[in-house]
């Protein structure tokens, strides 16, 4: 297996708050990996570090064997990384079906956009809302129109910032089959999340964070066994 | 045909059914045959109020579409106007001379608009901080301008002339084989202005209902996942910005040679706070509602000023003021959608009709 995503030595201060403190976050193409750790471990400046928001104080990010640390978050985009965030950044004041053709156009025919779209729409459970302002949308189904602008672009590692956050029960489970079923297709996901439950239903492995730095990586059963973890999150370290 | 036609229509725009474009074609037609009935005067300021609409929609492109909110678009209206006097007091209007002249003047406008944008957007200028550079660049204009009276502050035989301005240009010629070139003056210059409006408003209407245009009201809306999306907004947003410096550049070198005069005051505060009132009173989410706010407006305040009326500025202000309150999406735009809920309603019972026709089109490539 070759990694997908790689990141070396990763750091990003904001004077003395070590954000990120020299990370090394290995992705294999085709995981499910779930970050998971307590507020302030760094998990969203990991993020935005990966995506190029912020550029990192120091250490390098690969992707696909190709170091990516100085390029434009949009160059990025365009080798394969695409990002859900964590508020939905969904184009509010635009119809649902036409906000997920801006996602779509950028990189196929209008006759492949058309096809890809309504495949989308029924994947999202959106049709009845297609004509709808996304704005209107429930919160869910803003999620789910996030979820699927960022998947529209067909990337080969997809971002997931919370990908059910405010969701009710049934709404994360549908969630957590459809990055299944996306991650069977192929498509290498690293998700955020807090909620345990949604994190059992998903996992293969995940990687805890804490004040920066991967405190602990494996699978879900060993991480959940481990006390170390228990405790961080239950404050004590 | 079809094809073409439906490049126009989309969801990015107003006024995309049958009748509004039987409506738009009928007064197309009246306007192409006003000069055979109306008086020169009627004819000659009709003209005068088509002369704004291009640097209006320009504005309407950038900040209604792009949510790019310029308040110096009259540094390339004046820019333009300025450069046509200087090429046309020098060279004359001879060959269709006005012509390259128009050409070069917009070009240069463009450039300029070219420049100032690549700075602003590659180097990270946005939201309001956007208008505060293009506002202090067209104040730096005026008060330049305003100090070449000397006679030191020529180019060639064009005086700049200081605070007076400069005037006494050539108008616009097109020059015909084999006959004297035809003077755009009167009705001439009408036609012109009408063809000249049409074909702009048209091509503009395309480029909104295109991909491209859907990438614009994108950035509009948040330009962060735009570029999440793998799309360069900095360079969308450039590219747009010099659509609309052309176009104010458009508006100025007609304005120059309707009037054969312009001053610095071209560029000052007013003259830079007006497009923006007309844009926002009329709907600067739409160049339809845009086109339609600008002509009545500054028909509205030409009519004050010839009253003698010195309120006219405090009406504008006043009428921006209304609409910010009463009808943020603008007048034109609030009044149009409340018809098309009125229609839908006469011909369906159902109570919650979405804006219809908006989302329904699919873009055109």
């Amino acid at each position: 297996m070759t990694a997908i995503l790689e990141t070396r030595n990763l750091s990003k201060h904001f004077g003395g708050l070590h954000a990120t403190n020299g990370v090394d976050l290995s992705i294999e193409a085709g995981e499910l990996r779930c970050l998971i750790g307590p507020n302030g471990a760094g998990k969203s400046t990991l993020f935005k570090l990966i995506l190029g928001t912020y550029p990192p104080t120091s250490g390098e990010i690969w992707f696909n064997g190709e170091n990516i640390t100085k390029l434009l978050p949009y160059r990025r985009i365009e080798k394969g990384i695409s990002i859900k965030f964590q508020v939905p950044g969904i184009f509010e004041d635009l119809p649902v079906a036409q906000n997920l053709l801006i996602a779509l156009q950028h990189r196929m025919s209008k006759e492949r956009s058309k096809t890809e779209l309504e495949r989308l729409m029924t994947l999202l459970d959106l049709q009845a809302a297609r004509a709808k302002r996304a704005g209107d949308l429930s919160h869910g189904q803003k999620q789910w129109l996030e979820i699927g602008m960022a998947i529209a672009l067909s990337p080969s590692l997809l971002l997931l910032d919370e990908p059910t956050a405010g969701m009710s029960p049934e709404e994360t489970f549908k969630t957590g089959e459809l990055v299944k079923q996306l991650n069977q297709q192929g498509m290498t996901v690293l998700v955020i999340e807090h909620d345990m439950v949604f994190v059992r239903q998903i996992a293969q492995k995940v990687t805890v964070l804490h004040f920066g730095k991967i405190f602990l990586e494996g699978s879900l059963a060993a991480i959940v066994d481990n006390e170390d973890v228990a405790r961080i999150y239950l404050g004590k370290v | 045909m079809a094809s073409w036609f439906a490049w126009l229509n989309g969801p990015q725009t107003l006024g995309n059914g049958r009748g509004f474009w039987l409506s738009f074609s009928m007064v197309v037609l009246l306007l192409v045959f006003l000069p055979f009935f109306a008086d020169e005067y009627l004819v000659n300021n009709i003209g005068y109020f088509f002369i704004w609409v291009f640097m209006a929609m320009g504005l309407s492109l950038l900040w209604g579409y792009t949510g790019i909110l310029s308040f110096g678009q009259t540094a390339f209206f004046g820019v333009a106007g300025y450069t046509y006097g200087i090429i046309t007091l020098n060279y004359g209007a001879d060959y269709g001379l006005t012509f390259g002249a128009l050409l070069l003047a917009v070009a240069l406008a463009a450039i300029v608009a070219w420049i100032i944008g690549y700075f602003m957007f590659y180097g990270g200028i946005r939201d309001v901080f956007v208008g505060i550079v293009t506002l202090s660049v067209t104040l730096v204009l005026e008060t330049f301008m305003a100090q070449t009276a000397g006679p030191e502050w020529a180019i060639g035989a064009a005086r700049l002339n200081g605070f007076n301005g400069m005037s006494g240009m050539p108008p616009l010629t097109i020059p015909w084989p084999g006959e004297d070139a035809i003077f755009l003056e009167g009705r001439t210059l009408f036609w012109f202005l009408v063809a000249l409006v049409v074909l702009v408003y048209l091509g503009l209407r395309i480029l909104v209902n295109s991909r491209f245009g859907n990438v614009m009201v994108a950035i509009r809306e948040n330009p962060n996942r735009v570029e999440m999306l793998g799309y360069d907004v900095r360079r969308y947003q450039l590219i747009v910005f010099i659509i609309g410096g052309a176009l104010a550049g458009l508006s100025g070198v007609l304005y120059t040679t309707w009037g054969t005069y312009i001053t610095p005051s071209a560029m000052g505060l007013t003259a830079a706070a007006l497009p923006i009132i007309w844009t926002a009173a009329g709907g600067r989410k739409d160049l339809t509602a845009t086109l339609v706010a600008t002509v009545f407006l500054v028909w509205l305040s030409q009519m004050l000023a010839v009253k003698g009326s010195q309120y006219a500025l405090i009406l504008m202000g006043l009428i921006l003021l209304v609409a910010v309150m009463l009808a943020p999406e603008g007048f034109v735009v609030t009044l149009a959608k409340k018809i098309a809920r009125l229609k839908a309603g006469n011909s369906q019972p159902a109570a919650d009709v979405p804006k219809p026709k908006l989302a329904e089109s699919s873009p055109p490539p």
